[in-house]
């Protein structure tokens, strides 16, 4: 049955004791690596006021306290996910993170950074103010520059709303999911081999996230 | 429609005009520049700062 193949082949590739470690290599202990579930705390602060910012509508977050301190929360979310995220990505970059087998993790958090980046923006359209309708403005000058300006008209807030709080969201949601079960089945990168007078240590460490 | 005011003002004066760094084609905003360099100062420091170490070794 299918069922059984997709159990057997998602628990060998994910074992109870690899999704849910309990254990973790002694190079992760270190300040560096707290930014990739801080960027994850961020997003969830930001998807959870997001979707009460939704239930209220634009004139509750621009009228009312509570609706304006949401408004807050999701603005200041948004801020501390990038820059948790692009922490994140200074730090994995410099380690080689792609190093081992771990090529799609790299690529699954470079796909997210770009469609947040989406995301922002379309929230940014979606103010309902004179600054959103500026940067609609301006976005569209842009946008129509490279051609794909009939397809995402930034003058057509039902389009660029329901892209901010559904489509984008759910994209991003989705890469991360994938991006942290991939985290799990290749482990976390060793760091570069130290330099010895023996010779060059091996390029790529293996995939299992053991230290060399 | 009157909105209530603020209970205490803003830390920093919002009302005057923004203030930008201009070099050729590149411009941003002061605060811009500001977090950017926030950004870096952290990067560092988390590369830098000692992390905690526990009893048990792993």
């Amino acid at each position: 049955m299918w069922t059984t193949l997709v159990r057997e082949r998602a628990v060998s590739s994910l074992p109870p004791e690899k999704l849910l470690p309990d254990r973790q290599p002694s190079y992760v202990s270190s300040w560096i690596y707290v930014f990739g579930v801080a960027t994850i705390a961020a997003l969830i602060v930001v998807v959870i006021s997001g979707m009460i910012l939704g239930l209220g509508g634009p004139t509750w977050w621009h009228t009312t306290s509570l609706g304006r301190f949401f408004n807050g929360i999701h603005l200041w979310g948004v801020e501390i996910f990038f820059f948790a995220m692009v922490v994140h990505l200074w730090g994995k970059f410099f380690m080689g993170a792609w190093r081992g087998g771990r090529g799609r993790t790299w690529v699954t958090g470079a796909t997210t950074f770009l469609i947040a980046i989406g995301a922002a923006f379309t929230g940014y359209l979606s103010q309902q103010n004179f600054d959103s309708q500026w940067i609609a403005s301006e976005g569209k000058d842009g946008l129509n520059s490279v051609g794909i300006g009939a397809f995402f008209n930034v003058a057509n807030f039902g389009q660029m709303y329901t892209f901010h709080v559904i489509l984008l969201p759910v994209a991003v949601m989705a890469l991360v999911v994938w991006h942290v079960l991939l985290v799990r089945r290749h482990g976390v990168v060793p760091p570069y081999p130290a330099k010895s007078s023996l010779g060059p240590g091996p390029a790529s460490p293996p995939g299992e996230g053991s230290a060399p | 429609m009157e909105l209530p005011t603020p209970a205490f003002g803003a830390v920093f004066d919002l009302s005057h005009e923004a203030h930008y760094v201009h070099w050729h084609f590149f411009q941003m905003s002061v605060a811009n520049v500001v977090v950017i360099v926030l950004m870096i100062a952290v990067f560092a420091a988390a590369i830098l700062v000692p992390f905690p170490k526990r009893g048990r070794v792993e």
